[in-house]
């Protein structure tokens, strides 16, 4: 069956460019084209400096491009005013930090329901529910410097996915953990983006994070001014 | 506003516990200061220039108004001097005059004045509309012809004194150990507290006065020392002032015209609220530079807001950051710093009732045993809720500078690392 709702994800003619402490322009980001199906999860490999967090950011509306049109569930996220592009943020995409970016005075609960906030709306059940799933039941009102690292990395999860966002960008999300915890972090995203049928775009350089990817491309394929 | 912006609120004034306190601190000082220094001056105001006095005039010594009043009404200062008795029977005819009084001082007990007075200052007179003096079980209002005293509640509360016991009276208005006359009187009654200066007062017969040993009344010009069991003639008798009730206004306007433009025998202060509120004109400058000092305060209490709020907003860069990053709009991270800024002044103001009550209540304790008049901490002066408005918009206000700072945070640059 074919899917007419288009692509999650669009991405065209993005470019984005840096000015370097001698005053030249530096090219990040040169995508010509990229895209991503509702539901598919792909990894992109990509080695530090090669503009990955630059080229999320963009996907993610944080960050305006200087050309080029990103078009997120239908929406060109590129054409949006700064608060039109911070609601569709809220509301359909999800983004897990290599960092987490946790907000340390609030407890992992208050975390996720942050995220809803500024979303669909806080709903407590389902924020609970939803650290229940990544297991973290016992951990609600526990604030991040009382967590792990794991357990932090999925209380990220959980905020990233509390929407039920469209598309999920990941951006290193096990750089920071061991082996086994990377493991575990890596499939409760992939667990959760499929439950929830949200596309998964994920950036990291770590193989064996890229191993467990059925579609793995290279972002210098992707990205020229990568290449 | 959504539920979000008052978690991020009330977990920043916790996490900022210390600076959150001092701020609120600083806050509280200043709506107290202002509350108090507002509440007093009105009180105060109207306590010395409304119809507390229960009279609308004095009649006394040519000389200042201003120090008949305080002598008469509010028994400060000292007697301006005496006039002739037939001066209180001449007004006491008039049509004008309603009721008058004489009193006559120069004594006091252990500081606190005695007026020799008539018993229609128990029986006619009232300190307030509907309100006239009242004895406390066991006692009763004296005897013009005994050696009877009643006493003001104050002084009863202050000296332990009790219906029955003897007092004598001290000459002069400063008490002076050594000056202590022989004269007893029995104390037949305690008032019961009207929180007006009479309660710092004791009250005894004016023939008593005119008796107590070692005075001498010159009404008629001449010294005349009264003799013990023979009637004083009333050309010798003389009167301190004369209280007047008038039956209206045209009859005050009369009475000054007759007494302060025509005539050279005596001084009417009338109306008595008028007098004050000279003297408050007068000495208004003084208020000014207390409402001054409390705006001052006020202004380096939002200093201290801006300040506080200020200072963490680079710690904050990264917090504002997720938040945006999370789909927080630039106007949600305003509003928190602008609600945090108001959430901090409110806890001050609402803290600043308790400075309020604090000076309020030392100023209640010495205004009365000065003065006997009495401040109410609980009046619902407009101040009252004046203040903590313009606290609010004050402290918003302060907050509108880290505000634009916070919303100003560049996402991508504060939120690490990045490749």
């Amino acid at each position: 069956m074919t899917d007419t709702r288009g692509p999650a994800l669009l991405i065209q003619d993005l470019r984005k460019s840096f000015r370097s402490p001698d005053g030249e322009m530096t090219p990040i980001v040169d995508v010509p084209e990229f895209a991503l199906a509702h539901g598919e999860q792909i990894a992109l490999r990509g080695m530090s400096g090669s503009g990955k967090t630059t080229l999320l950011n963009m996907v993610a509306g944080i960050l305006a491009p200087d050309a080029g049109r990103v078009v997120v569930a239908g929406r060109e996220i590129t054409a949006l005013t700064e608060s039109g592009r911070d609601r569709m943020r809220a509301e359909t995409i999800g983004y897990v930090f290599q960092t987490f970016n946790l907000l340390q005075g609030f407890s992992a609960l208050e975390n996720v329901l942050l995220g809803m906030t500024f979303g669909k709306g806080a709903d407590r059940p389902a924020a609970t529910q939803l650290l229940e799933r990544v297991g973290l039941g016992a951990r609600l009102h526990h604030k991040p410097r009382q967590l792990s690292v794991g357990q932090q990395q999925r209380v990220a999860v959980a905020r990233a996915l509390a929407n039920r966002p469209q598309l999920v960008l990941a951006d290193e999300p096990t750089g920071n953990l061991d082996p086994r915890h990377a493991r575990e972090a890596l499939a409760l995203i992939r667990d959760v983006c499929r439950e929830n049928g949200a596309a998964l775009l994920l950036v990291t350089h770590d193989s064996e994070a890229l191993a467990q990817f059925e579609r793995v491309d290279e972002l210098a394929h992707i990205n020229r001014a990568a290449a | 506003m959504t539920p979000g912006l008052f978690l991020i609120v009330r977990r920043s004034l916790r996490q900022h516990g210390l600076s959150t306190a001092v701020t609120a601190a600083a806050v509280a000082l200043a709506s107290g200061l202002v509350m108090s220094v507002f509440s007093i001056n009105r009180q105060t105001y109207d306590a010395f220039t409304g119809g507390n006095a229960g009279f609308d005039a004095a009649l006394g010594a040519r000389g200042s108004q201003l120090q008949l009043v305080l002598n008469t009404v509010f028994h400060l200062e000292t007697s301006p001097g005496n006039i002739p008795w037939r001066l209180y029977q001449t007004i006491k005819q008039d049509p004008g005059v309603e009721l008058a009084i004489p009193y006559a001082v120069g004594d006091n007990f252990h500081g606190y004045r005695i007026v020799g007075t008539t018993a229609e200052m128990f029986t006619r007179f009232q300190y307030r509309e509907g309100r006239q003096f009242v004895a406390q079980a066991g006692g009763r209002f004296f005897e013009e012809t005994a050696q009877e005293a009643v006493i003001g509640s104050v002084v009863a509360e202050r000296l332990d004194v009790s219906v029955g016991d003897i007092i004598n009276p001290y000459h002069g208005l400063i008490f002076d150990e050594d000056r202590k006359h022989q004269d007893e009187y029995r104390v037949v009654g305690i008032l019961e507290p009207t929180n007006s200066p009479s309660d710092r007062v004791v009250w005894i017969p004016i023939e008593g006065l005119y008796r107590m040993s070692g005075h001498v009344l010159r009404g008629s010009g001449r010294s005349f020392k009264p003799v013990e069991g023979e009637a004083i003639p009333d050309e010798h008798r003389e009167v301190s002032a004369v209280m007047l009730k008038l039956t209206d206004p045209q009859a005050g306007i009369y009475l000054d015209q007759l007494i302060n433009r025509q005539g050279n025998q005596a001084t009417l202060a009338w109306p008595i609220g008028r007098v004050m509120a000279d003297l408050f004109d007068k000495i208004g400058w003084v208020n000014r530079i207390l409402e001054m000092v409390a705006y001052l305060v006020v202004v380096v209490a939002a200093g201290s807001i801006l300040a506080s709020l200020y200072n963490t907003m680079n710690e904050r860069r990264r917090e504002f950051a997720i938040l945006r990053s999370l789909g927080a709009r630039k106007g949600t991270v305003f509003s928190a710093i602008v609600l945090e800024a108001t959430a901090i002044t409110a806890i001050g103001t609402g803290l600043g009732f308790l400075v309020y009550s604090a000076i309020l209540g030392a100023a209640y304790v010495v205004v009365r045993a000065q003065t006997g008049v009495v401040l109410d901490p609980f009046r619902l002066d407009p101040v009252l809720w004046m203040t903590p408005a313009g606290m609010l918009v004050v402290g918003a206000l302060a907050g509108l500078v880290p505000a634009f700072k916070a919303y100003r945070t560049d996402v991508a640059s504060n939120l690490v690392p990045s490749s």
